[in-house]
């Protein structure tokens, strides 16, 4: 059994700066759960498409319910890969993202493409897919209705952060309330703190090594 | 943003910024002429592909765009 799930939605930004943000999207202030990213394969193919893979570290709270069915120690992080096409004669980008660890318990797969808003050149559309699976006997429906839960939730944290980094390529600020921009501060104040203190740790972590 | 491999963040900076510029300026209008940032690739992952051994990060042999939706064997 897998659930399915999809949705579209757009970014006011033409295709060529949404795909160049799409490289600069972390961090943001919606992307408190991703801990490192890395490129680990990036290649240009004979056709002119840039095909290149993401590896990504993200916290991964499971329900407290399902807590005592996994390791301890492994329980909080995921390691994600996202492979990516990009075509700039199509002026189109396909991605695909999905866990390569805990998919025993669950597993979430999302494909996105990316592509020129038909109705307004100056927009991009995204088709977003996405299919969550569990094999966890007995426990599987709850474990895919958790999974789905989760992942409609982080959507919106992706398409928020997503235009955060497009508006500031763009050099304004997005608009919106004026609660939302206290949050968005808030937020952009304990990420200054938290890649700070990243940077000290890795800073002491090689003065180890030396 | 940092690297997975902690001393590997440095490396992967630098090369991120010889991307974007390199991706905004030449890939997306369409100039092949040579890409820049190789050589600093090259060292950004013979750093990275390090880390991910010691760390035992399950990415080795996972195809590209092919998620294994069935294990072997389960």
């Amino acid at each position: 059994m897998v659930k399915y799930f999809t949705c579209s939605g757009f970014l006011k930004g033409t295709w060529d700066q949404v795909f160049l943000a799409f490289w600069q999207r972390y961090p943001n202030p919606y992307s408190n759960h991703v801990l490192t990213e890395d490129i680990v394969f990036r290649e240009v193919t004979p056709d002119s498409c840039l095909v290149s893979r993401r590896l990504l570290t993200k916290t991964s709270r499971a329900p407290r319910w399902a807590e005592k069915f996994l390791p301890a120690h492994r329980a909080c992080k995921a390691y994600i890969v996202e492979d990516s096409i990009v075509d700039p004669q199509s002026r189109t980008m396909v991605t695909l993202t999905w866990n390569i660890s805990h998919a025993y318990l669950m597993s979430v797969e999302e494909r996105c493409v990316y592509g020129v808003n038909p109705d307004n050149s100056n927009w991009t559309e995204i088709k977003r897919e996405a299919w969550i699976s569990s094999n966890l006997y007995g426990l599987s429906k709850a474990v895919q209705e958790f999974g789905l839960a989760r992942f409609k939730t982080s959507v919106t944290k992706t398409i928020k952060g997503f235009e955060y980094v497009l508006a500031r390529m763009q050099g304004e600020t997005p608009t919106k309330t004026l609660a939302e921009a206290a949050t968005e501060k808030a937020r952009e104040k304990a990420l200054a703190a938290k890649e700070k203190a990243k940077d000290l740790a890795s800073q002491a972590q090689k003065q180890q090594y030396m | 943003m940092n690297s997975v491999g902690e001393g590997c963040t440095d490396l992967k900076r630098e090369y991120d910024q010889c991307f974007n510029r390199w991706f905004a300026d030449k890939f997306l209008k369409g100039d092949r002429s040579g890409d820049p940032c190789t050589e600093m690739f090259k060292k950004y992952q013979s750093c990275v592909q390090k880390a991910i051994k010691e760390k035992d990060i399950p990415i080795d042999g996972v195809e590209f765009m092919r998620p294994n939706k069935e294990k072997p064997g389960s």
